[in-house]
């Protein structure tokens, strides 16, 4: 195992990380400004990925498609919220995983119908088609690296926006007390709208970025939603802080572990013996980890306002 | 006995013969009609009805029903077509998975199951059934075409497949036949979406190719991210992940793989010929794999239907078991254990006018039988 | 009688009344339909203890499905193979018989949940659902993985398990034995409601701090609760198994457990007859909808939409009305 291999597949790992951070902060975000869980998050992301993918289509150009898949997935969510969330906020959890359990339903059906169930087709932009030359005479492409740089970039978007502007005064002022606001005038209707399409607008935004990457098809936001949630539970829920820790942890243990858990088990058993059963390890790593994080401390990491 | 197979040849002749066609046949088609997998689905029954509407036999009735890529789901419409609907035979089911959850009930329940795809090696050995017939392959066939192909061409292999059944037999397959050195032999997460990691190490591994056996979305994921990656390794694998149903999805990134198969659109005989532009006329669209497969089973049941009575279920399957068919892949016959005896080929995806398909590139095995024939004693 | 009551007693009567009449209109195959009613009902009421009495929203009842599913699977695997289940220190011979079958999956479920609940039950509200939802995805990820008992292909049972005195591949007697395991369950179900574990149980939902004033430790009521609640969600799944004679890793799919869950809620949550309310409108809404078209989701998911938005106390509280507190 070469030194260019490993610092190629930490690189993977923190790619992974850097996606699922933007999965993780939406749903953050909103658990903590509007305490509602949406299992729906991962049909946002599968809805950008479906808007970059036919708009590329049609206009031949990723970029326009990428805009295209932040506008849909934001008034995606935009419209979700007023017809279905906004009747959830003052539900118990149970009702609220309910209704946006039967919303992935909706969507993973209405897509079908609409696009068919073969997989749509996207590349990444010619732009971004290279690679860079890693110490050690290894390359690593260069599309995977802007995603990392993009990222990076929306982390401190965030935290700017959230400790600098008055949006984000509002959101921390609604994560604290939520009746407060009402009372100091802030319109709270118009505001949990616009954190529900700020979420839905990254989870779209991560959808089309990875779809670039993957195969753009119905139920694709399930895995990923999945392991967003691991990523806030360990990170602790409502805080973007943790989000971001969280999903860099989960990036690199899930990726590290599908790489060197097979190699390790090898050293005690056959080849083909230690490639089964290392995978099968691997494949349950982050939950363990989840679950030793929690025996110690069950907030999370980082556990937020709430 | 020499009467009855005048019989036999009369009915053929006539196609429609009252003499044995005297009790209709209800065939139950399960399938998978919606969800991420219904392109093969589809193509199944449209396959299927249209050799069943090329006969023009209106002694056969066929129910067909989505099986939604769930095993309780179909497990729920092979009983409902068994008990309620009272089916002869049933066909159809696309993936392993689902067949093993429906074939060994349904034959024991005594009905037949003409199986259009699914083939896994549980039920070809030991656990091989008088009324289960397999009208496509023995799951293991294409893999080992890919094995025996490596041989003359790569000396160093790098094999990877997902970590369940049908990805332990496919790599088992093709190292049963490989006799060069395999490098690395990785097992990925089902439905797993980045190979980043995989892709890392085929680029470590100094391997000369790449086999690989990643159906569905973990094909076409893994194909584009391989060809963006810039590793300029060569891909084989089996046919399933360079189908006509999934080369679009991959794009300019399938041109130039080698895959194996028992069928491409440019077969040239004359049954292929026919069924092509039959195929064509009736959806308008290229056939894949999948509807060859399936027109196959229907002319099977077609041919027995000719010479016996379904209800006399011996004589029915002694006539399936002679295979008499024009396949639009060629030489087609029956083993002991009720799965084909077929060639098995490598293809290249090309570009045919704007289209991407498969072109055949060389016979690698002549009349391929499969390894767990023997084991198969009933 | 109360109303809730009568609504009861109809609903028990209705059930049991299906397959008969299927048998005498000629349709054989609802038979196989109420059973799976049962059998899902079973499952529903499982996760009701936890949910329903203890306000406990897991989001992971399909793993304990999945095992009861795995251990009937694995030991009627054994038994048809003759090869004994080797554990390494101890090796058991498999077996056909649904009792010791049942024993088995209810003894490892309640382990297993055992050691799920001693983590998440620390957690609370929605960290409880998201760590729940994940510990199933970790035990389907393994059965998928895990090549020995079929993994992804999962495992057939090629002849249905056997109970003294019942042939169980006639569909009417495993139907009856199946609904006699549910009513059994719901008994046992109303007694322990109405015990001072009950008691305790629902006061420890609705107000956690009175009950750990008067000396009762919420968290171990809370984990005996939530124990009991996967042992029987375990029975169902060891039903479902030879109803199906066939057990895979989509048994502990997390859509399972949403099932679960939308079953509880269509029939009303903590009432006793809730989940065999949701379990037969759900099974013949999916029966009927399959049947009409492929885009049957699509419409189950507005349906349950609508009932989360503005139905709610479920069928039992449309018909029997509120609940009464006391």
């Amino acid at each position: 195992m070469s030194s260019a291999l490993l610092i190629e597949q930490l690189l993977n790992g923190l790619q992974l990380g850097v996606m699922l951070f933007l999965m993780a902060a939406g749903l953050t975000l909103i658990f903590g400004v509007m305490g509602l869980i949406n299992l729906a998050h991962g049909s946002l992301y599968m809805v950008g990925a479906f808007a970059c993918a036919w708009v590329s289509a049609q206009t031949g150009s990723f970029w326009i498609g990428l805009a295209a898949s932040l506008a849909a997935a934001a008034a995606m969510g935009a419209l979700v919220e007023i017809l279905v969330i906004r009747r959830l906020y003052k539900r118990d959890h149970l009702d609220q995983v309910l209704a946006t359990f039967a919303l992935i339903l909706i969507f993973s059906e209405g897509t079908r119908y609409l696009f068919g169930s073969v997989p749509l087709y996207l590349n990444v932009p010619p732009e971004l088609a290279g690679f860079v030359v890693l110490s050690g005479g290894s390359r690593y492409q260069l599309y995977r690296l802007a995603i990392i740089g993009v990222g990076i970039a929306v982390a401190i978007g965030l935290w700017l926006l959230i400790s600098k502007t008055r949006l984000g005064m509002r959101i921390r002022a609604g994560e604290s007390d939520r009746e407060m606001i009402g009372a100091l005038g802030v319109d709270i209707r118009t505001l949990y709208t616009i954190v529900f399409a700020l979420g839905a607008a990254l989870a779209g935004f991560a959808g089309a970025m990875v779809g670039a990457l993957q195969s753009v098809q119905v139920g694709m936001g399930e895995p990923v939603l999945i392991l967003a949630f691991v990523v806030i539970v360990i990170g602790g829920i409502g805080s973007i802080k943790g989000a971001l820790v969280g999903a860099i942890l989960v990036g690199l243990i899930d990726t590290m572990g599908r790489f060197l858990v097979p190699q390790i088990f090898a050293l005690f058993m056959g080849t083909s013996q230690a490639a089964t059963a290392g995978a099968a390890v691997a494949s349950m790593l982050i939950y363990i980890v989840m679950a030793i994080i929690l025996a110690v401390r069950p907030q999370g990491l980082f556990a937020g306002a709430r | 006995m020499k009467s009855i197979v005048k019989m036999g040849v009369i009915g053929l002749a006539l196609s429609v013969s009252d003499l044995a066609m005297a009790e209709p046949i209800k065939i139950g088609m399960i399938t998978t009609l919606s969800g991420g997998g219904a392109g093969l689905g589809i193509d199944t029954r449209d396959g299927f009805m249209l050799a069943i509407k090329q006969a023009g036999n209106d002694e056969i009735e066929v129910v067909t029903e989505d099986d939604g890529q769930r095993p309780e789901l179909a497990v729920q419409i092979a009983d409902k077509m068994i008990q309620s609907d009272q089916v002869d035979i049933l066909t159809g089911i696309v993936w392993s998975n689902l067949a093993m959850a429906v074939v060994p009930s349904a034959t024991a329940q005594g009905k037949f199951y003409v199986s259009t795809n699914a083939a896994p090696a549980a039920l070809a050995g030991a656990n091989c059934h008088p009324l289960y017939f397999n009208a496509a392959y023995q799951n293991d066939n294409l893999h080992e075409a890919a094995g025996e192909y490596a041989n003359g061409t790569y000396e160093k292999m790098f094999i990877m497949a997902p970590n369940y059944p049908a990805g332990q037999d496919s790599l088992t397959g093709f190292k049963r036949y490989f006799e060069g050195e395999v490098t690395n032999e990785v097992y990925t997460q089902v439905g797993q979406t980045d190979y980043a990691a995989e892709i890392a190490q085929i680029r470590d591994s100094g391997a000369d190719a790449v086999f690989m056996f990643l159906p569905g979305g973990m094909g076409i994921a893994f194909m584009k991210q391989y060809a963006q990656s810039g590793v300029d390794i060569p891909v084989t694998g089996p046919g399933f992940s360079f189908s006509q149903d999934v080369l679009p999805a991959i794009g300019e990134a399938a041109l130039g793989v080698k895959n194996s198969g028992q069928w491409a659109p440019d077969f040239d005989n004359e049954a292929s010929k026919a069924f092509t532009a039959a195929f064509e006329e009736e959806y308008g669209r290229l056939p894949s794999i999948y509807a060859v497969q399936a027109y196959d089973a229907a002319q099977l049941i077609l041919s027995a239907a000719a010479k016996a009575d379904v209800k006399d279920q011996e004589a029915f399957a002694a006539a399936l078991m002679e295979a008499d068919i024009e396949s639009p892949r060629g030489d087609f016959s029956f083993n002991t254990n009720r799965h084909p005896i077929q060639d098995i080929y490598m293809m290249e995806v090309v570009d045919k006018d704007g289209v991407l398909t498969n072109a055949t590139l060389e016979k690698v095995f002549d009349d391929h039988g499969d390894a767990y024939a023997e084991q198969c004693t009933q | 009688m109360s109303r809730e009551t009568y609504v009861n007693i109809a609903l028990a009567l209705l059930l049991l009344a299906i397959p008969f009449a299927a048998l005498q209109w000629g349709s054989p195959f609802y038979v196989t339909l109420a059973t799976r009613m049962a059998i899902l009902a079973l499952a529903a009421v499982g996760l009701n203890l936890a949910l329903g009495l203890g306000g406990l929203v897991s989001f992971g009842h399909a793993a304990f499905f999945g095992v009861g599913g795995y251990a009937a699977g694995i030991l009627a695997s054994h038994a048809f193979n003759m090869q004994p289940l080797n554990l390494g220190i101890v090796s058991f011979a498999g077996t056909n018989s649904m009792l010791v079958i049942w024993l088995v999956a209810i003894l490892v479920a309640g382990l297993l949940a055992l050691l799920i609940g001693l983590i998440s039950l620390r957690t609370s509200g929605v960290y409880f659902i998201m760590i729940t939802l994940a510990f199933a995805q970790m035990t389907y990820y393994f059965a998928i993985s895990w090549p020995a008992y079929g993994g992804e292909d999962g495992l057939s049972i090629l002849v249905r398990n056997q109970f003294p005195g019942i042939n169980t591949m006639v569909p009417l007697s495993f139907f009856l034995l199946c609904y006699g395991v549910l009513i059994a369950v719901l008994i046992l179900f109303a007694f322990l409601r109405d015990s001072r574990f009950g008691a305790a149980l629902q006061a420890s939902r609705q107000n956690e701090v009175r009950v750990a004033s008067v000396g009762i430790a919420p968290f171990r009521i809370r984990l005996a609760a939530f124990v009991l609640s996967g042992m029987i969600t375990a029975l169902a799944g060891a039903l479902y198994a030879d109803l199906n004679r066939f057990v895979s890793p989509s048994m502990m799919s997390w859509h399972m457990s949403g099932e679960f869950i939308v079953l509880i809620v269509l029939g009303g949550v903590g009432r006793l007859y809730g989940p065999v309310a949701g379990a037969m409108l759900f099974v013949m809404v999916e029966f009927l909808l399959g049947g009409m078209t492929d885009r049957w989701q699509f419409f189950l998911g507005l349906g349950l939409l609508a009932v989360v938005l503005f139905a709610r106390g479920g069928i039992v509280g449309a018909l029997a009305g509120k609940v009464r507190h006391g």
